[in-house]
């Protein structure tokens, strides 16, 4: 059966494809996948993809970046290719695009994308115990995008021909044969056939007669290839030609995706074999196949090994391009902040000059920049023999490392009762870690992967007289510019701990690499002695993924449980009377219909709606009616769905019924008077419809729901919002959310919820069904349409945002790290599925986490550690991937060593997410003690280990220096703050977000920026994309600071405030504001007016600025002295003294109390 | 030789220790399984939680028959193990079925370090107590005899 539908989806003739079904290479299934699914964030990618190389050697890389040099040029001298007749196929390409190694789409080709998926049915596995084994409902679903990028071409043009040597596809795995692996590929063979064999086969293989393991060995020595496979290849990829030819029709002519069974086609007997073992419970483990080596081809390689001069062929071209790219990765690396100077930044060591680097390579952040610079006090010593095998080599480096460079700067002691002014005027950028420069340049980037602790003890007991924190920070899908995505069909890892090769591996020797995690020796796979990037052969420590500490990898069919899902969206809509009056409705309605075709998906899409008050509607957008369809069911009590197959549809084949509806919802309740809400219902009616495929529920919810299952009860007392006792009710009233969202999670679906109420919602119960789904909250508390501008404003930009940035799907995330260490907790947004493993049924990138860790074995005998995070995600176009973050850091074995590598921010982010656990299990009053002992404790270590000297004052080391501070801002927090009245939801939400939000935005909710506006000049300013935009300095959080003569600019994160003072210069309020004084200044302004004046270019362009730098929208208001939200601002004057707690100078002299005891 | 009350309840003590022997050893068995990955803790949890209650209401119950038997020394012993039943249950986390453990903090370190040494104690604590009640059953099986 698979093999009928397997046909005729490429239309390919039918018994051929699998006859050869051996031979199929393996990487033609990888090439498929285009990279486009990336493109859209990550611009620079584009070019990339296309002409990705296909190597004949192993792996396609089809990420663009490698491939800077003319690809022409070098393939073309390549003296392989000449020596290797197959290359004459090029000419024969009808189209140059679709020569190109088919493995990359185009990365434009928006449309369909190829999905990664593997071919047919036998590939999938049985259904994991989690995930839901029944999949696809209906065989519609195209299962094979995949081919579909032939259509992509024309981006690719020329280029892909040239860059993409065509031997790639066909040559890696399956023929060594020599004639094959080169050029040839473009030519016919490759592309014209079809199915792309599920990849991992070809490895795991025995080598049978049909497949010839390791392709490698037949590059590189043409004669030993086994003769009978070469014309194996082509035949198969020609059957398939067929099919693809007529690309140019977009979207899926792909008949009927094919039946995922696991029973094997007919005709292939070696592709039963290959069928790949079940996976285990987590994807991620899935390949044992990895790396199988012939064992008796390897004397052949070793002769390649010895013989350089084979390899040398395309030496030079190859080295070239990959310069070019390191060049550019190490670029990425030292941005300095153009026009800033780190330099006032005391902490800095001497001769740690900032080479601000002319990057104006994006709106990034100076701070973080900054923070990517290597370090350059790391001793010669470090430096390796330019000749030498590269930074995957470590322990050459490390034996040379001394970790005590001369007297850190980062130790200087700071008195904090003395020195006030200790705010840097820029963002503070994260310390680097102490390893020699080729490794830290390409250390992982601290926005994505960050460490409280850039040095790490040796033991546990040195960690606990340290009496920091240890734990990560991680923003593992963070939309970046710059990612390499690799296709390969092999993904080099350890065999022991499934560790991916990665930066800091060691390379005993060319044929064999020591795990930097369990430290065992692994073998070298054949084909990854090729390196794509350079064509040459024998250098596997240039690779890629020995060179990229981030990186991506299209996953082969062993990292599927099920076929790829396609996207499916299902929105639940709040319709009570509540609702209809906070006149949400018409904005979600406007702004999906704006966005509907930028949703992120391929042909698959799929999307439904139910809306639900006391009774749950659904709507039947069936192909074929002529109106959507409104189906009631008011047995609320035991959910049930009235016509199971047609409430989610395809959003391609029912787009203008889907539009239909989105225009009438608004008005269908606009006259309802129903109160209730059963909102327990209505999940459980939403999850049962997307139990089947996975995907994202979407709740909008405007009150408490009180019918029902599910149903709450209001346990806020509004009198004791300002109480400086424990708070109450922090935790869940009631498990119905947890457990739903535990189901959930286990059927891949996850639930983020808006919630726009003006009266208490519970969101400590309500958040758990997204909190254990790895969904997202947002909240916009009295949100109305006509009373809260700058909340409708808000939520529009953020619906934007969410209904178009990259999602991936039926996601996990493992965190593995050296052995010695084990993770303790993790925070965010997810449930734990094993001590390092977090279920993610969606991932999207404004997600972020953090995990404790605790050391358990000593690391004695270890120079430096590593952490590696890996995220396997289906991307919105049905590839599987994953995404692999490694960091490393030194071990220091003294206390001062540890001080001098203490990453303040990050420790606070970590504290944050402790105290709120603690918060919830504990009391509120148990998280704030904790918190102030955190500092203590700190400072107290500090002063006795470390301090030689004792002096009166509170002792710091200047990079502890703001630690004080962060943690009252913590107290000071709406999360943690006693005696202000705050409400409960308010309190929650701000939990909510401690926890969730990457570190960079976590830190602005903590410690907001204050910059004073008035006065804006270009000195100093950034330039981006013609824009110039000014840099005021990052102003203390006192009222001392604000001068009546001034206006000043808070930013929180989430809302920004700008306080006009009543004497503040007419100039800023005629050239800014547009008023002509102070008096004139409205009450509820939002938005600064567009006027054509320098002042107001600047200011525009500083508030943008900062708004471009996180993924949602702040509101901006304008405040006067007589505002209602000045309270708002002036709360988050840190420093200074309120009726409840202690101001900054106070509260250091109760430290320094506690620390002289 | 006679066959007392408090001989009855030693005797029926003896039968249902070895029974919570048995609990302890799949609640260690069961903690270490998660801790090694082996078992997802979502199914961990549905077994475990249902044992919980059966396991104290053993506890209680020879606790209630020493009480009635007067046997206070031995009531005594397990006096301090009562009150931890009644304290853990208390503080269990909001659940809508009888249990203790919630699937989204038990892969929490702490908690399944705590959960992992309360197994120990307890398998240590019911295999003392197991020999405590064969003595306690010989000797008022034996006593009136040699009287």
């Amino acid at each position: 059966m698979s093999t009928a539908g397997f046909n005729s989806q490429n239309g390919t003739g039918t018994g051929q494809t699998y006859a050869n079904g051996p031979s199929q290479n393996p990487v033609a299934l990888q090439q498929l996948p285009g990279v486009s699914y990336g493109m859209t964030h990550q611009p620079s990618y584009n070019p990339m993809p296309a002409k990705a190389p296909p190597p004949t050697g192993p792996g396609l890389y089809p990420s663009a970046p490698y491939q800077p040099v003319p690809p022409v040029s070098s393939y073309q001298p390549g003296p392989q290719i000449t020596s290797y007749p197959s290359s004459p196929g090029q000419p024969l390409l009808p189209r140059p695009p679709l020569s190109g190694p088919p493995s990359h789409t185009p990365p434009q080709s928006a449309s369909p994308s190829p999905g990664p998926r593997m071919p047919p049915a036998q590939a999938t596995p049985p259904p994991p115990a989690v995930s839901s084994s029944s999949y696809y409902p209906s065989p519609q679903q195209p299962m094979a995008p995949a081919w579909q990028y032939n259509t992509a071409p024309p981006p690719m043009g020329p280029p892909t021909s040239i860059s993409t040597p065509p031997r790639g596809p066909v040559a890696n795995h399956v023929n060594p044969a020599a004639s094959l692996a080169e050029p040839l590929p473009p030519s016919s063979a490759p592309y014209s056939t079809a199915p792309p064999p599920r990849v991992s086969q070809s490895v795991t293989q025995p080598p049978g007669p049909g497949m010839p393991p390791t392709s490698m060995l037949g590059y590189t020595q043409p004669g030993t290839a086994p003769p009978p496979m070469n014309p194996m290849v082509p035949n198969t990829y020609q059957p398939g030609r067929p099919a693809y030819g007529p690309p140019p029709t977009g979207p899926s002519p792909i008949g009927p995706p094919p039946i995922m069974k696991p029973t094997p086609p007919p005709t292939g007997p070696p592709v039963a074999n290959t069928t790949p073992p079940p996976p285990k419970g987590d994807a991620q483990c899935g390949g044992a196949v990895n790396s199988t080596v012939p064992p008796t081809e390897s004397d052949g390689q070793e002769g390649d090994i010895e013989c350089p001069g084979a390899v040398a062929g395309n030496g030079p071209q190859a080295s070239n391009s990959y310069n070019h790219v390191d060049n550019k990765m190490a670029g990425l690396a030292q941005p300095g902040p153009p026009g800033r100077h780190l330099g006032h930044y005391p902490s800095l060591p001497p001769g740690y000059q900032n080479a601000s680097a002319p990057h104006g390579t994006s709106s990034m952040h100076p701070a973080m920049q900054a923070a990517m610079q290597p370090y350059t006090q790391a001793p010669q010593p470090y430096q390796q023999p330019p000749g030498g095998p590269g930074p995957a080599q470590l322990s050459p480096s490390l034996a040379a490392m001394s970790l005590q460079s001369s007297t850190p700067e980062a130790l200087r002691v700071v008195n904090l009762l003395q020195e006030r002014n200790l705010l840097p005027p820029t963002p503070v950028p994260a310390p680097t870690p102490c390893l020699p420069q080729d490794l830290q340049k390409i250390n992982c980037n601290p926005e994505v992967f960050r460490c409280t602790l850039t040095s790490i003890p040796q033991t546990q007991s040195l960690l606990n007289k340290a009496k920091m924190p240890l734990g990560l920070l991680l923003h593992p899908f963070k939309d970046l510019s710059q990612l390499p995505v690799v296709t390969s069909s092999t993904i080099v890892r350890c065999r022991s701990c499934r560790t991916y090769i990665n930066p800091f591996v060691s390379f005993l020797d060319q044929r064999r690499w020591k795990c930097n995690l369990c430290y065992r020796v692994n073998d070298v796979p054949e084909e990854f002695m090729y390196n794509p990037v350079s064509r040459s052969y024998g250098e596997p420590h240039k690779r890629p993924e020995v060179q990229n500490a981030t990186i991506e990898f299209i996953a082969p069919s062993e990292y599927m449980l099920r076929p790829p899902q396609p996207a499916v969206y299902l929105f639940v809509l709040d319709v009570s009377h509540n609702a209809v009056e906070t006149g949400y409705l018409n904005v979600f309605c406007q702004s999906l219909l704006d966005n509907i075709n930028a949703l992120p998906g391929d042909s698959r899409t799929k999307v439904g709606f139910i809306t639900f008050d006391s009774t749950i509607h659904f709507y039947n957008l069936q192909e074929g009616l002529s109106q959507p369809q409104m189906l009631i069911v008011s047995d609320i009590e035991d959910i049930f769905l009235p016509t199971p197959d047609s409430l989610l549809v395809n959003l391609n084949e029912c787009k203008e019924l889907v539009q239909d509806l989105l225009k009438s919802l608004p008005t269908l309740f606009g006259k309802t008077m129903e109160t209730q809400s059963a909102l327990g219902s209505a999940l459980q009616a939403a999850f049962k419809l997307l139990s089947p495929t996975g995907g994202r529920m979407s709740v909008f919810q405007t009150q408490l729901p009180n019918l029902g299952v599910g149903a709450l009860q209001s346990r806020e007392d509004p009198n004791q919002r300002a109480s400086a006792k424990d708070i109450q009710h922090l935790s869940p009233a009631t498990d119905f959310y947890k457990k739903l969202a535990l189901d959930c999670s286990g059927q891949q679906v996850a639930v983020d919820l808006f919630l726009l109420s003006a009266q208490y919602c519970d969101l400590a119960s309500l958040g758990c069904i997204s909190r254990y789904s790895a969904g997202s909250v947002y909240y916009y508390p009295s949100y109305h349409h006509q009373h809260s501008p700058a909340q409708v404003e808000r939520f529009q930009k953020d619906l934007k945002r969410y209904l178009t940035r990259k999602i991936g799907f039926e996601a996990v995330m493992r965190i593995r790290c050296t052995k010695g260490l084990s993770i303790h907790t993790f925070h965010g947004n997810f449930f734990v599925r094993s001590t390092d493993l977090l279920s993610l049924p969606n991932v999207n990138p404004d997600a972020g986490f953090a995990v404790q860790m605790s050391i358990e074995d000593n690391l004695d005998d270890m120079q430096v550690v590593s952490f590696q995070a890996a995220l396997l995600y289906t991307s919105s176009k049905g590839e599987r991937r994953i995404r692999v973050h490694t960091l490393c850091l030194p071990v220091v074995s003294s206390l001062s060593d540890i001080f001098s590598g203490a990453d303040v921010q990050a420790m606070t982010g970590l504290l944050a997410c402790m105290a709120v656990d603690r918060s919830v299990t504990a009391s509120l009053s148990d998280a704030r003690d904790a918190m102030t002992n955190a500092a203590i404790d700190s400072l107290t270590s500090y002063r006795q280990s470390v301090l030689t000297i004792q002096q009166p004052g509170l002792l710091a080391p200047a990079c502890l220096r703001l630690f004080p501070l962060y943690i009252l801002a913590l107290l000071k927090q709406k999360a943690f703050r006693t005696g202000t009245s705050t409400r409960l939801d308010d309190r929650v939400f701000a939990m909510c977000q401690l926890k969730y939000q990457p570190l960079f935005y976590a830190m602005l909710m903590i410690h907001p920026a204050l910059y004073r506006v008035d006065d804006l000049t270009d000195e100093g300013a950034l330039n981006i994309n013609e824009r110039t935009i000014p840099q005021p300095r990052v102003l203390q959080l006192s009222v001392e600071k604000l001068s009546r003569e001034g206006a000043f600019l808070m930013d929180t994160g989430t809302v920004m405030y700008l306080w006009i003072g009543r004497n503040c210069h007419p100039n800023f309020l005629t050239q800014v504001l547009g008023v002509p004084n102070y008096a004139a200044v409205p009450e509820n302004l939002y938005l600064l007016p567009e006027l054509d004046t320098a002042e107001s270019q600047r200011t525009r362009a500083f508030v943008c600025w900062l708004r471009d730098q996180r993924p949602f929208y702040p509101s901006l208001h304008v405040i006067r002295d007589e505002s209602q939200l000045k309270a708002n601002f002036m709360q988050n004057m840190i420093e200074d003294r309120t009726a409840s707690a202690l101001s900054y100078y106070e509260f250091l002299l109760h430290l320094q109390q506690q620390i002289s005891k | 030789m006679a066959f007392t009350f408090a001989a009855f309840c030693y005797m029926l003590a003896l039968l249902l220790t070895a029974a919570l022997i048995f609990f302890a050893i799949w609640h260690i068995i069961a903690f270490d399984e998660l801790k090694t990955d082996y078992k997802n803790p979502i199914d961990q949890c549905n077994t475990l939680n249902p044992l919980v209650l059966p396991e104290y209401l053993i506890h209680f119950f020879f606790c209630v028959m020493f009480f009635c038997a007067a046997e206070w020394l031995t009531l005594c012993l397990n006096l301090p193990l009562l009150a931890y039943h009644v304290w853990r249950y208390m503080s269990r986390p909001v659940m809508s079925c009888p249990g203790l453990y919630d699937p989204t903090t038990i892969m929490n370190a702490d908690i399944l370090a705590y959960c992992q040494k309360e197994g120990w104690c307890k398998l240590a604590f019911y295999l003392l107590s197991f020999f405590y009640y064969l003595y306690g059953y010989a000797f008022h099986f034996l006593t009136p005899l040699s009287a």
